[in-house]
């Protein structure tokens, strides 16, 4: 007796969206479940939001498969499915290396392929200043690697939020202060700290500086201009890596530490810095998402601020550190073993994997404060030659880690399925890396 | 290594002469150049170049002309990469202030060579005169002037206004080393062949002389033999996934254009496990105890049919790739399944080997060179066949791959008269975060205990990209610039070791292969003109 080959034709899948509306945008609080039903009666997508119909469709397509002889099939099926973490992202630098437009929108397609929904914006940092600012154009035109070429546009930046949107990402951009500026400076002058060589301008520039009403009032325009240009109810604020030689040399800022009565300790002033901005951000009804360091060096911030954890080991190790930081009753966005700039031989995607963003201690409701976390792709050594393949199928590790079950972590299965997936990505033109030796029906080919 | 016909007293001569146009402060008084040449000679003095009016040409004395194939396609290439992603059109008449370069002229000295194949001895200099209005590139045979169209070609650059503009200049070159070369693997994962191509042309660049093409090994066998050709059709990753004959015609006629030679690795006894699969006794049956476990091990090395297939597909190579050297591999053979194996064990007891099983290594090895010089082809091997005391005819070459104090190694290999290969610091394929080329440019090849004699068995290296991680995704990136690291090391003299002024040429080197469309990638934060293309 043979079991008979029990096949329907599909025709149809049938998406049913609950809740309308289709023209907001993607936000944190955006429900994402959804449930696929394949079976004889139906093929039938149902999801409550439709985020959850785009996250529905991308796993409805993963579902299909193809027969040796071409024959498109798939198996009955019954899925229900929903993030684990409201905030799974990716950080891309535009800074250290300008990346075309094209680089940014190929990112976001395979974002959608693997349910990241938050585009890190590291728009701009030391080297350069590719943003183009209506109220500051000097900005990009003084701090861009080349105002012609290597900017974005305003026309680029809603193609970019756009194109994001119709994936279900949000675009969390970051402009980085008071560190982390040096690009910001030709075209602002006075906007950073002049630093000292004893009684005398050594001709350098530091950090911004905080102590004056100018910078300020800068700020406060800059960030109504960001805060209109940007549409996602946070922004990133940054706020790490604040080198405090220059400020200390600056005898202005002494002066002003003495009248502030703030001693020797720098954090403070950086605290003064951070708090200031902080008032002027909200006061445009955006919430912000800072570094840790603004945690660590004991900022006052608002209850509702995000506090991302960067670093593994210091002050002290991240796990550590996220305890500290939901303890304090912050929402925590862990990255710091997801720093996928961070390059070595093998299969490095497995320790990525292995991460289990909540073993710290911590309470049930500290533990939900960790909102999720973001894959990191700084830019010192990557560019549109190299992005790619860098970051893609490492990147889906940490997609995996964020969206599905804490039990999901059988290495052989995911690296099983990651193998399939890399696979997929090639059919669908994406230059992603190969995680192991062997091979894929179509390779990828140069053009 | 002592430099072939250029003496030491001219070259530091010639040092002392350098005045230079520079662009930027912080630009290299040698802009671009990489490899950097033997002796270069820059003067302020300025030419420009009309795209419309530029050619190079046939000097009247050369003994190559316009018959001449791989001239005539170097000519054609290198104006495109000079001028090719400029967009002119027709303007004003000559308008401009300073003279004109109209040509270069280029003058094959001896015998061409135009027709051979390039070899370890091919001479590969020139020497490249640039002056208004006609340049004049000299070399000895063809090859030299394929590295000479390449300089000649980094000499030039836009200025801000878009001219193209070139320094007088006179610069005199030759290699360290006549070896020099990338290794890809095709067996862990399979290169289209564009991929492989597009690899050439990137050695092209960085004056690279041999694709050392790691062809099959234990996961897939792509060669599509002519002889055997079930070993492809069931030792493949797929049907789709083989080089056909003219597939690997295309790769070495490519390669020869470029004066770039192919030597072909079929690594034997181990690393064969693809082979099994296409050709049945091939293999050594693995035993558990009395019965087989079902696996295989290396070449089964006591068969007379093992011997004479290999005499059969080595005649097929020795046709199908033309160099005089063949790779034979022999590296890290694993004896446990010989040891398991009855036959063997008995085999061993008639030969009187005991249980050294490095014997029986040497005796494939040795019944291997015996076929290979039948055919008359040179060998190459790799560390562990002159490691385990196979006895090596003279002339037999010996790749240096094994980490752990390779300048030992160096000196153990070329105190017993063998040439010797360095690849052991060049693996490519161990990526690190960071400026790792700087390690790879910090090598000195002859820094190992032995007499000059000894130095000059080192003919030189090659960077290693095995394809456990890499296919054509990212091998390109993963490949440039940091081999391009590699390729100053072997080509320019062992005093040029500045880290810093190798950064400013390599920025330079870097972006310019990314406009000829090699996505060689970012050395550090910062960018190229053009990076829109990329």
């Amino acid at each position: 007796m043979r079991k008979k080959q029990h096949t329907l034709e599909i025709n149809s899948l049938v998406i049913h969206v609950a809740t309308p509306g289709c023209d907001q945008l993607p936000s944190l609080e955006s429900a994402e479940n959804y449930t696929l039903t394949i079976n004889d009666e139906q093929n039938f997508l149902f999801s409550e939001t439709v985020w959850g119909a785009l996250r529905g469709l991308e796993t409805f397509s993963q579902l299909v498969w193809r027969s040796p002889e071409g024959t498109f099939f798939i198996n009955k099926t019954e899925i229900e499915d929903f993030p684990r973490f409201p905030h799974r992202g990716l950080l891309l630098d535009t800074s250290r290396h300008y990346l075309p437009l094209s680089s940014i929108l190929n990112t976001l397609d395979v974002m959608a392929y693997s349910k990241f929904n938050v585009f890190h914006w590291h728009m701009v940092d030391d080297p350069s200043f590719p943003y183009e600012s209506f109220t500051f154009p000097e900005l990009t035109r003084k701090g861009s690697y080349n105002p012609a070429t290597h900017i974005y546009t305003a026309q680029d930046v809603k193609e970019v939020i756009e194109y994001a949107r119709l994936r279900g990402i949000r675009v969390l951009v970051e402009f980085d202060t008071p560190g982390h500026t040096q690009s910001w400076g030709p075209g602002a002058p006075g906007l950073l700290t002049p630093c000292y060589s004893g009684s005398q301008p050594s001709g350098t520039f530091g950090p911004v500086n905080p102590i004056l009403n100018s910078t300020y009032e800068f700020m406060s325009t800059f960030f109504l201009e960001v805060s209109s240009v940007f549409p996602d109810f946070y922004l990133h604020l940054g706020g790490d890596e604040v080198d405090f030689s220059c400020w200390k040399s600056n005898p202005d800022i002494q002066d002003f530490m003495k009248k502030k009565g703030f001693g020797n300790d720098f954090k403070k002033l950086e605290s003064f810095y951070i708090q200031t901005l902080l008032d002027i951000v909200s006061a445009y009804g955006k919430g912000y998402v800072v570094w840790q360091e603004v945690f660590d060096n004991k900022v006052k911030v608002r209850p509702d601020t995000i506090i991302q954890v960067w670093r593994e080991e210091a002050p002290v190790s991240y796990m550590k550190e996220l305890e500290l930081v939901t303890n304090a009753s912050f929402r925590a966005l862990l990255s710091a073993p997801w720093y996928l700039n961070h390059i070595t031989y093998g299969p490095d995607w497995e320790k990525v994997y292995m991460v289990e963003p909540l073993a710290f201690d911590g309470t049930p409701e500290q533990k939900a404060l960790v909102i999720g976390g973001e894959a990191c792709m700084w830019g010192e050594y990557v560019d549109s030659t190299n992005l790619v393949p860098r970051l893609w199928p490492r990147a889906g590790a940490v997609a995996e880690r964020l969206w599905s079950s804490k039990l999901v972590t059988n290495l052989d299965f995911a690296s099983k399925r990651l193998a399939d997936f890399r696979c997929e990505l090639l059919r669908r033109g994406i230059q992603a890396q190969p995680l192991n030796v062997g091979y894929c029906e179509q390779e990828f080919e140069e053009t | 290594m002592e430099q072939r016909g250029w003496g030491l007293p001219r070259l530091l001569g010639l040092l002392a002469l350098l005045a230079v146009q520079v662009p930027r402060s912080s630009a290299s008084s040698y802009m671009g150049l990489w490899p950097l040449p033997l002796s270069v000679e820059m003067s302020p003095r300025l030419l420009r170049l009309s795209p419309e009016n530029f050619h190079i040409g046939h000097d009247s004395s050369s003994t190559a002309g316009p018959s001449c194939t791989i001239l005539q396609e170097a000519f054609r290439r290198y104006y495109d990469y000079i001028f090719g992603f400029y967009k002119w059109h027709r303007g004003p008449a000559k308008s401009h202030a300073a003279p004109e370069l109209e040509q270069l002229l280029v003058s094959v000295v001896l015998d061409s060579q135009c027709n051979a194949f390039p070899n370890v001895s091919s001479d590969e200099s020139y020497s490249l005169l640039v002056k208004g209005p006609v340049a004049i590139l000299k070399a000895n045979r063809v090859w030299g002037v394929l590295r000479g169209l390449e300089t000649f070609s980094q000499l030039i650059y836009q200025d801000s206004y878009g001219t193209f503009t070139i320094n007088e200049s006179n610069i005199v070159d030759s290699p360290r080393f006549p070896h020099r070369g990338i290794l890809i693997d095709t067996a862990r994962h399979y290169l289209p062949v564009k991929t492989i191509l597009k690899t050439l042309d990137a050695m092209a660049f960085n004056k690279f002389n041999v694709l050392h093409w790691h062809i099959v090994d234990d996961q897939s066998f792509p060669y599509q033999s002519i002889t055997f050709p079930q070993l492809s059709n069931k030792g493949s990753y797929s049907l789709s996934h083989v080089y056909t004959p003219n597939d690997v015609r295309i790769v070495i006629e490519y390669a020869r254009l470029r004066g770039i030679r192919v030597i072909p690795e079929f690594d034997t006894p181990g690393h064969a496990q693809s082979w099994g699969k296409g050709q049945k006794d091939l293999l050594t049956p693995c035993y558990h105890g009395h019965t087989q476990s079902g696996t295989f091990g290396p070449i089964n090395p006591i068969l007379n049919t093992t011997y004479s297939f290999l005499s059969k597909f080595f005649n097929e190579i020795s046709t199908v790739f033309p160099d005089h050297f063949i790779h034979l591999g022999g590296d890290e053979v694993e004896f446990q399944c010989w040891e398991s194996n009855p036959d063997i064990q008995k085999f061993m007891q008639q030969k009187g080997f005991g249980t050294d099983f490095k014997k029986l290594e040497v005796f494939y090895i040795q019944k291997l060179f015996n076929i290979i010089s039948t055919i008359n082809k040179g060998s190459i091997v790799w560390q562990e066949v002159f490691d385990n005391n196979v006895k090596l005819q003279p002339g037999v070459v010996v790749q240096v791959w094994k980490y752990g104090d390779y300048a030992k190694e160096q000196s153990r290999v070329t105190a017993e008269g063998f040439p010797v290969l360095l690849s052991a610091p060049w693996y490519l394929d161990y990526i690190s975060y960071g400026q790792d080329w700087v390690k790879y440019y910090n090598v000195e090849p002859l820094d190992f205990d032995g007499t000059s004699k000894q130095k000059t068995l080192v003919i030189g290296g090659e960077a290693c990209l095995w394809g456990e991680y890499v296919d054509a995704t990212n091998l390109t990136p993963r490949l440039w610039p940091r081999a391009s690291a590699v390729g100053e090391r072997l080509w320019s003299r062992q005093d040029v070791r500045s880290s810093q002024d190798a950064y400013k040429r390599l920025t330079v080197h870097r972006c310019r292969m990314v406009r000829r469309g090699v996505a060689a990638e970012p050395l550090f934060t910062g960018y190229c003109n053009h990076e829109d293309r990329v």
